[in-house]
């Protein structure tokens, strides 16, 4: 059970303004970071008109894929929203993949989930006030009628806390039921005679394959499709705050 | 002997169970959402590709009430609120 219900372990500290904790999900970040930018540098080095080498194609397959989910749920002129909708998405895949290595999940913390929507609100404010100035944002909160006024400010602070509810709770979910399936299956193995001991080593042979039938599920399926969803929400909501005005 | 803090972890370990009933809701609905894409699939394969994609974003929305009650469930059981007022 150790593990789970406990947030990210701090690494060390920073002595500067009396002390900011650097945590486990900090040096992930940048671990993934580090190594999105070198497989990004392998990629794209020597591009040529007519791809040859298999690296081009399986760069050209990513871009093309994502300005193809852009151009369809946001329309061609938001094209410029690409590179953030990509980044978005390979730091959430990889953010959550990361448990495959034995690593904590990044969007495990809640931190960081929140982190992102508050920049998706950001972009939603940015761009309805950009639509329908100043004054249009703020008679929005008061329509149809002005007594609407408290459940539409309600609504709009609850799109963001959503937003990073949906993932952190897909994520550490996942972890947490694996987490007890995995040590329910400890028991019951020692239920059934089933527990061996080599060498000091305890080994449960119920804990041999189930939990990676399980793990395909909690963490590769999860991860992926709540990376892709964080990403169409943030299209669909920017896309549709810029229409409202006009 | 019940002492205070094991009456209220006991019940916060039930709070924590009840809340999860919320999971019934998304779990019929999302069914439904499926079950009614790949009605309209089957009835117009050629579209398959917009059905799937909205049909995500419906059940992630669809998803929201079950997670709010997981995270309520995961306060409840790990980061206890009442355990501070005894």
């Amino acid at each position: 059970m150790d593990g789970i219900g406990q947030g990210p372990k701090v690494v060390f500290t920073l002595p500067i303004f009396g002390g900011i904790d650097i945590t486990e999900t900090i040096v992930i970040g940048w671990l993934i970071i580090v190594a999105v930018l070198l497989v990004c540098l392998y990629l794209t080095k020597g591009l040529s008109k007519k791809p040859t080498k298999k690296r081009q194609i399986v760069a050209e397959m990513f871009v093309g894929f994502v300005n193809n989910m852009v151009d369809t749920t946001m329309g061609k002129k938001w094209k410029r929203y690409a590179p953030y909708i990509a980044t978005l998405l390979v730091y959430a895949v990889l953010g959550a993949l990361v448990s495959l290595l034995g690593l904590r999940s990044m969007t495990a913390d809640f931190n960081v989930p929140l982190t992102w929507a508050l920049m998706t609100f950001i972009l939603i404010t940015y761009h309805k006030i950009r639509a329908g100035g100043v004054l249009g944002y703020a008679k929005g909160f008061a329509s149809p009628i002005p007594v609407m006024l408290p459940l539409n400010l309600l609504s709009e602070v609850a799109t963001p806390l959503s937003m990073a509810f949906r993932m952190f709770g897909n994520i550490s979910g996942g972890a947490v039921i694996t987490t007890l399936i995995y040590s329910a299956l400890a028991g019951l193995s020692k239920l059934i005679h089933l527990s061996f001991e080599i060498g000091g080593i305890g080994l449960n042979a119920g804990q041999l394959f189930i939990p990676a039938v399980l793990s395909v599920y909690f963490d590769l399926f999860s991860g992926c499709i709540q990376a892709y969803i964080f990403a169409t929400l943030t299209m669909v909501y920017v896309s549709s705050a810029a229409d409202e005005g006009e | 002997m019940l002492t205070e803090k094991a009456f209220v972890l006991g019940c916060s370990a039930i709070g924590a169970g009840l809340a999860m009933i919320a999971g019934i809701g998304p779990g019929i609905g999302e069914g439904y959402a499926v079950g009614k894409t790949i009605e309209s699939i089957a009835r117009q394969p050629e579209a398959k590709g917009d059905c799937t994609r909205t049909m995500f974003i419906g059940v992630a929305m669809a998803e929201s009430t079950g997670i709010y009650a997981f995270v309520v469930a995961l306060i409840l059981m790990f980061a206890n609120p009442f355990i501070g007022k005894l």
